[in-house]
């Protein structure tokens, strides 16, 4: 029980520094066939902040992604986004606002532009231009017709990130969006991921298992075990001054799982 | 051999002879076909798709409804479809027996299963990570659908394709609820079976070998529907 006490509280003193907030969740559950895969006491995500995820693999991150993009529907608990409590009935507009980059990026069978354009075509909405302007952000200005799945996977990853961002979404949300690519794609794909958060202001949500990566770019960060998030705390203080044991052994990479 | 030189010159003989009743015939041809492959498209694609993204409990049971289905006698069909609409039966009032109406209705019965499950196979073969994608993408349940579709395109063409192969070609059905009325009901295979019966080898060939040129001209018109990105 201490450990939902401690969480709350230092949600509460952290809420200062989050300023507006883009998602309150409240005692949410996930089950999967009359399983709990999902357990989340209380988080909050500000507008704007870089938030990263970490944790075992199988911990609950991707699940907890998904409810974020509204993918499905909590089984039990509450997720608000901006003021409106998410259910089945939420308004397309509000649902556009969210999405995701996968680990694996799934593009279509179509040229490059075609699937950083994709987004917008599903808005009813031209390209006029911003399509190159992402796919030269993006590095990929040279391959924009060529077919999508004939790139290596991390232009593929890349493509991936393009067509998320060219629709300007409010957040982003990532789930282990660099696992097995290459050291210069990690670079690049970092690099677009902080600019976008801060120039843009775009919500991030990065589940990761690398604790390396959430500490690039992350400014709060959140462990997460077995469903349940276990600490979340300031990128600084997660790791120089973790208040939880396992944290310290997670961040320490001493961690048995 | 005989036989065969000479349907062939009686084949190019009649395509560029502009017989008015050869015309009507390979015309009738094309327009209960069409029809047929039209609204069988128009509802074994959806169908189709429906039951391959869905994960309805009945739905082996209809998968092998559907598998039945695509090996359907096109006789019995016609059959099926001759009652029906035989003046005692339940569709009787409709008059359509022996009308184009009637070669229409039992094709379309023949392609449907053709194209539903062929639609289905493709459609299964997508990568489900696909939907989860298009819809954190912001696309609703129609665009997801769609975007599955497009994906799948390859063999919902192939199902549209394989319709096509079974009806222009059939004979049975056309034949027992058309009657192979000349200037009517009488098209390509009806015919080419008519004149055979007859002794007419070589224009029955010549039907024969403009048949397969129709197959062929409409197979190359759909195949190029796949490839266009």
């Amino acid at each position: 029980m201490w450990r939902c006490c401690g969480c709350k509280a230092r949600t509460r003193k952290q809420k200062g520094k989050v300023g507006t907030l883009i998602y309150r969740i409240k005692r949410l559950q996930q089950e999967y066939e009359r399983r709990v895969v999902l357990d989340v006491e209380e988080l909050e995500i500000g507008a704007g902040e870089m938030f990263a995820l970490v944790g075992p693999s199988g911990a609950g991150k991707s699940t907890l992604l998904r409810l974020l993009n509204f993918l499905e529907a909590p089984t039990r608990g509450q997720i608000v986004y901006q003021d409106q409590v998410v259910n089945g009935n939420l308004p397309i507009e509000t649902r556009r606002q969210v999405t995701t980059v996968f680990q694996r990026p799934v593009l279509l069978r179509a040229s490059v532009r075609a699937n950083v354009a994709y987004g917008l075509a599903l808005r009813g909405q031209r390209a006029n231009g911003r399509v190159d302007e992402m796919l030269a952000r993006v590095g990929l200005a040279a391959l924009a017709d060529a077919p999508a799945r004939r790139l290596s996977g991390g232009e593929m990853q890349r493509v991936a990130l393009a067509r998320a961002l060219v629709i300007e979404p409010r957040v982003l949300l990532l789930d282990e969006p660099t696992a097995n690519l290459d050291p210069y794609n990690v670079g690049l794909i970092e690099e677009i991921v902080r600019e976008q958060n801060r120039t843009r202001g775009t919500a991030i949500v990065l589940v990761t298992h690398n604790v390396f990566q959430a500490r690039r770019l992350a400014q709060r960060i959140g462990l997460m075990l077995n469903g349940r998030i276990v600490e979340v705390g300031d990128a600084r203080q997660f790791f120089d001054a973790p208040k939880d044991p396992r944290t310290k052994a997670f961040v320490q990479g001493e961690m048995v799982y | 051999m005989d036989e065969l030189v000479r349907g062939l010159l009686q084949a190019i003989q009649l395509i560029f002879s502009a017989d008015p009743a050869l015309y009507e015939i390979i015309f009738l041809s094309l327009r209960v076909t069409g029809f047929a492959l039209l609204i069988s498209a128009l509802i074994g694609i959806p169908t189709g798709a429906t039951l391959g993204l869905s994960r309805i409990r009945a739905r082996g049971f209809i998968t092998a409804l559907l598998y039945t289905g695509m090996g359907l006698p096109p006789v019995v069909v016609g059959l099926f479809v001759y009652l029906m609409l035989s003046r005692s039966g339940p569709f009787g009032v409709l008059g359509w027996l022996f009308t184009p109406s009637a070669m229409i209705v039992a094709q379309i019965i023949i392609a449907f299963p053709l194209v539903a499950g062929l639609t289905m196979a493709a459609v299964q073969g997508v990568d489900p990570a696909l939907r989860v994608q298009v819809r954190s993408l912001g696309a609703t349940r129609a665009q997801e659908l769609w975007a599955v579709l497009r994906e799948a395109r390859l063999g919902v063409v192939a199902a549209i394709v394989a319709a096509f192969g079974g009806i222009i070609s059939e004979v049975g059905a056309v034949m027992l609820v058309g009657g192979n009325i000349e200037g009517k009901t009488r098209v390509l295979t009806t015919a080419i079976v008519l004149n055979t019966r007859t002794g007419e080898f070589s224009l029955a060939l010549a039907l024969g070998i403009i048949l397969l040129l129709l197959a062929f001209a409409a197979n190359v018109a759909l195949l190029r529907l796949q490839g266009k990105n």
